[in-house]
């Protein structure tokens, strides 16, 4: 018999199961309800068994620099995030109208800056931006669509409240634990999914592939030839890479099999060359073309930039699109949002202060332990400090870090983001979580699966959720309506 | 499909059949040293050689002793041909190539990878040797059973089979190499022809000695013997066989691509050689003239195929 | 005054060792712009094929040629006859979509150090842009006169002044760098110039534009201490060398590579 009394009553943070303490909210009443009859060590089994799967399946990721590890798991854990289809549809048009701008956004920094000129965004915010491409410069990709893959960070803090975090314009990974998530919770509870109606993941893959194949290029004949192409092996995230490849029936493909031939971008097969149309590239920008980009890339290939801008393959997300992953730009989202589609964002941003400010930095500094101060282009939870769960020593560290090179960070109110409960030993805990719902993007359309990858932090009061960082995973339900 | 693809479906396969080769060669030494003492050194030599491990075990080791041959060949971490390096090599291999696989294949593969690198993480003591080699030969069985009832027809399932085929009449050829001169009419031994212990290593080695017995009504006879594993068109590890079905399997992708190779002409002759030959040809032309033949043919196919469906630049 | 100039621009590739697979950016190809009117232009490549064609960031037209496989050789051929006025080096406004303040990014081959600050100090500010320009190119050229000795095409702006002598690409990465250092945008410019005296010209010519308010952009041969005339074909531009070259190219393999250029600029 599992209780729900490990959930003791607790005000500070907003919990997506028992709200403010109140028991569950009503997405959770159902799953509640048969959680109630569940013995707590038989879930635990499951648990375990739900390890065993990912390990056999593969679902595993590689961790830089930890040479004994090189496959790790998720950790995943199974008490589902769940929503209403009343607080899903709201995020979702928040999401869209966001992702709208960000592409309008994109292409305008590519051709005239309007945005500059009209004094909405200093240049100096892309002029100063690594991930500011010249070679971009006039390029319409094809279908006009730059972010055609997007994963946007959400955090919740109360009923009525999210904010973003972050966008995730350049190469949102995740998906594949979206989709093994699911799939494992279907294997391990099929029951449940007969008193509780969720909405599915599963339409993904083909989504991507219909996404994918209508902005192929005017040189594309026929049915459009996609290929995913990975870095290889050794990335951390060759599972997903190889997972999307084989769930939309497309070539896993790496630099060395690719080609320019007649033209086109072509891929080494048994019959010869074959040109590709459409290629979803999980190697970073600056690796994707020794000709144009890093000369000492071997993970690219060369000349692929040219036979882009004369027309003849897709490349998603188009190169250049991590300016707007940039904090610093993060920060101007509210107006980009206001700017390009002419209405409110319906999603809030984190304030956010820009360190490179003098007043900001004073600000900022003054106030080290209450803020959490991230690198302007940093990702992965890498190189951020959280004031409140910092040491002294810590704080010192971050300052000098900070007073020595102030453009480099951003920092952010420490929000109370919202828990779920984990399933531990002693039954039920409230841990923190965010969401990363997946958007694709295609000419005709803006299709975001229901729910995303929910993160949570497994270490009790820990606000970081990233797996490099020792995070896990939850399935995350979005109900019918 | 990408020509990386293809080989490494191949090697994925190869190196399967090669690391489950090994463990009955193991299982070869251990029986006859158990049983024959005496013959033991020799014996363990011939499946070293055989092995094409000799030089490096020799440079690690020096002489040949049971244990250390069996660490070396089952998991020594220095030793690149053990049988957990290549179950290794074939799961990264199947990682690679994983969008071509089935969930079933790979999730065997896997699990072969996983059960292995547990059980062989330390040294194995004698008593449990049998039963480790049993699991070897279980999970490589459940891999192959596995691309059996789970794959398409396809090319993808033909370059498989190929590298399967080809691996193991790489095997039984290299075994017989080292010992043919056991198989010559000329050195029959009267009366102890029976009770001869190279005959029972080729036998052992190839997991054929069961078979050998009940089509050959317990009758050993060294040409039967060089019969039976080279052209036996009935025995899964003949030479015969084996080129039987590379021939069939590099044909069904001519059909599917509807396009003929130069590896193709070479297969056929290779398998012609089979057909047109009887032992005494075989004899008359001379054993060991006829396997260095066929290692250094099937080599040069091995590099045709590799050039023909584009597995590397 | 107008001239009416055919040019037959050989660049000839040898290898010792046959070459699997390469390919080569071009930028070879003259647009027709204000002063410059381009009737033919034509591009043949012995020994590989032109992949694609297409316009970069700055507007030049671009090919990429690639190596057929196995060959040790490659050829490629511009002739054309281009029709140019005289506008006293001036480019005029900045078309196309590239901010201005991406013409004052220092990249790896113009990065201001100690020579250029110094370069900088010792030029003579006039009243007018134009004429303080005027005044940095002749301080580069004194400092830095015309010399062939040790050219290389990945000296630095600073290497160059170091060395104390340079080619006309060494100069304008030098004077680029300054201008920027001073405030201006500036640019590299790749093309071909006729020299009066002779119908086969060594090679392909560099110079510098720089960027005024009043003018838009402005031509500034260092090497010749002129702004460029009616001789001058204006055919890529870039923020360096690198941005423009003719061709840059890359291949798989260990073979050797020996280039030779054959160059002629007449007028009709």
């Amino acid at each position: 018999m599992c209780r729900l009394d490990g959930m003791a009553k607790q005000t500070q943070f907003f919990d997506e199961m028992t709200g403010r303490g109140n028991g569950p909210r009503a997405p959770y009443e159902d799953y509640c309800a048969w959680f109630k009859n569940e013995d707590t060590a038989r879930l635990l089994a499951k648990s375990e068994e739900a390890e065993a799967l990912f390990r056999l399946i593969g679902v595993t990721f590689n961790v830089y620099g930890d040479p004994d590890a090189t496959e790790r798991l998720i950790p995943f854990d199974l008490v589902p995030r769940i929503m209403a289809a009343r607080e899903w549809a709201k995020v979702a048009k928040g999401i869209e109208q966001r992702v709208r701008a960000l592409n309008a956004f994109l292409h305008d920094i590519y051709h005239r800056q309007e945005i500059i000129r009209a004094g909405r965004l200093p240049a100096e915010m892309i002029a100063r931006n690594d991930a500011f491409l010249p070679q971009m410069i006039g390029m319409t990709p094809p279908g006009d669509i730059y972010t055609h893959i997007v994963g946007t960070d959400l955090v919740r803090t109360g009923d009525d409240e999210f904010y973003v975090l972050e966008d995730n314009a350049r190469t949102p990974s995740g998906v594949s634990y979206m989709l093994e998530n699911r799939e494992t919770m279907l294997h391990m509870f099929p029951e449940l999914f007969s008193k509780v109606k969720v909405q599915p993941v599963s339409q993904y893959p083909r989504s991507l592939r219909r996404s994918l194949s209508a902005c192929a290029p005017n040189a594309c004949e026929g049915r459009p030839t996609l290929a995913v192409l990975t870095p290889g092996i050794h990335n951390s995230a060759y599972y997903e890479h190889a997972f999307i490849a084989d769930q939309m029936s497309a070539e896993l493909v790496e630099g060395h099999d690719l080609r320019v031939v007649d033209g086109r971008v072509a891929m080494r097969t048994t019959r010869g060359y074959k040109p590709i149309d459409v290629l979803y590239r999980r190697v970073d920008d600056d690796f994707l073309d020794p000709l144009t980009f890093n000369p000492d890339s071997m993970l690219g290939v060369p000349g692929i930039m040219d036979v882009y801008r004369a027309g003849g393959v897709t490349i998603a997300n188009a190169p250049g699109t991590g300016i707007a992953d940039d904090k610093a730009i993060y920060s101007y989202m509210p107006d980009i949002v206001e700017f390009y589609t002419g209405e409110k964002a319906i999603l809030q941003n984190v304030p956010t202060h820009r360190c490179s400010d003098s007043e900001a930095l004073k600000y900022v500094l003054d106030n080290l332990a209450d803020l959490v101060v991230k690198e302007v282009h940093g990702s992965g939870g890498y190189g951020m400090l959280v004031g409140p769960a910092a040491s002294k020593k810590e704080i010192a560290a971050f300052r000098a870090k900070l007073e020595a090179n102030p453009g480099n960070y951003i920092a952010q109110p420490t929000l109370a983001l919202s828990t779920v409960p984990i399933l531990t030993e002693a039954g039920l805990a409230p841990r923190h979580v965010d969401l990363r719902p997946f958007v694709l993007v295609s000419p005709d359309r803006i299709e975001i699966t229901p729910g995303g990858l929910t993160r949570v932090a497994l270490t009790e009061g820990s606000l970081v959720v990233n797996s490099s960082q020792g995070g896990g995973t939850k399935d995350t339900w979005v109900l019918e309506e | 499909m990408l020509g990386k693809t293809a080989g490494g479906l191949f090697w994925m396969f190869r190196y399967l059949e090669r690391a489950e080769n090994t463990a009955r060669m193991i299982d070869a030494g251990l029986r006859i040293s158990l049983t024959r003492s005496s013959a033991a050194e020799s014996e363990w030599t011939a499946i070293l050689s055989s092995t094409g491990l000799k030089s490096a075990y020799e440079a690690a080791h020096g002489a040949p002793d049971g244990p250390k041959i069996i660490d070396f060949l089952l998991r020594d971490p220095g030793n690149p041909g053990s049988v957990m390096a290549g179950i290794e090599t074939a799961r990264t291999n199947a990682r690679t190539v994983r969008t071509a696989l089935t969930r079933e294949v790979w999730e065997a593969v896997n699990e072969c990878y996983m059960v292995l690198k547990k059980l062989l993480a330390q040294p194995i003591a004698d008593r449990d040797l049998p039963r480790v080699l049993q699991v070897i030969r279980q999970r490589t069985a459940i891999v192959r059973g596995a691309s059996h009832g789970s794959m398409v027809r396809n090319d993808i399932y033909n370059f498989c089979r190929i590298g399967t085929f080809f691996e193991r009449a790489d095997n039984t050829a290299r075994i017989l190499d080292q010992k043919y001169y056991i198989l010559l009419p000329s050195v029959r031994l009267v009366g102890s022809a029976s009770d001869n212990v190279q005959w029972d290593t080729i036998l052992r080695a190839t997991s054929t000695t069961r078979a050998y017995q009940t089509l050959h009504e317990g009758e050993t006879d060294p040409r039967a013997i060089a019969q039976f594993l080279i052209l036996d068109g009935r025995l899964p590890r003949s030479l015969a066989f084996c080129y039987g079905k590379i021939g069939e399997n590099l044909g069904f992708i001519a059909q599917e691509y509807d396009t003929r190779h130069p590896c193709h002409a070479l297969a056929e002759t290779l398998c012609h050689k089979f057909k047109a030959h009887d032992m005494n040809a075989i004899f008359d032309y001379g054993l060991h003239e006829f396997i260095s033949d066929f290692l250094a043919d099937s080599a040069r196919l091995g590099r045709q195929i590799e050039i023909d469906y584009r597995f590397t630049e | 005054m107008t001239m009416r100039l055919n040019v037959e621009h050989r660049t000839h590739y040898t290898y010792n060792a046959p070459v699997p697979y390469g390919l080569q950016q071009v930028r070879l190809r003259p647009k027709s712009r204000p002063g410059q009117l381009v009737e033919t232009w034509d591009i043949e490549v012995l020994g590989g094929q032109v992949e694609v064609a297409f316009e970069d960031e700055h507007a030049n037209s671009v090919d990429l040629v690639s190596f057929t496989p196995g060959q040790s050789e490659i050829e490629i051929i511009c002739r054309g006859t281009v029709t140019t006025e005289d506008r006293a080096g001036v480019v005029g406004p900045q078309g196309g979509f590239v901010p201005l303040w991406l013409f004052q990014r220092s990249t790896d081959l113009t990065k201001p150090g100690d020579g250029t600050a110094a370069l900088v100090a010792a030029t003579t500010r006039q009243d007018d842009d134009l004429s303080t320009l005027h005044a940095l190119s002749a301080l580069v050229l004194s400092r830095i006169p015309y010399s062939t000795d040790q050219a290389a095409p990945d000296l630095t702006a600073e290497d160059v002044i170091t060395l104390g002598h340079g080619v006309c690409q060494d100069h304008a990465h030098v004077f680029i760098t300054a201008a920027r250092a001073m405030g201006f945008p500036a640019r590299y410019v790749s093309g071909y110039l006729m020299m009066n005296d002779r119908v086969d010209q060594d090679a392909s010519h560099a110079w510098a534009e720089v960027h005024v308010p009043s003018l838009g952009w402005v031509g500034f041969d260092v090497s010749n201490g002129i702004s460029p005339d009616a001789r001058y074909i204006r055919v890529a531009t870039g923020l360096d060398y690198r941005g423009a070259a003719p061709i840059s190219g890359l291949r798989y393999g260990l073979a050797g590579e020996a280039m030779s250029v054959s160059l002629q600029v007449q007028q009709q």
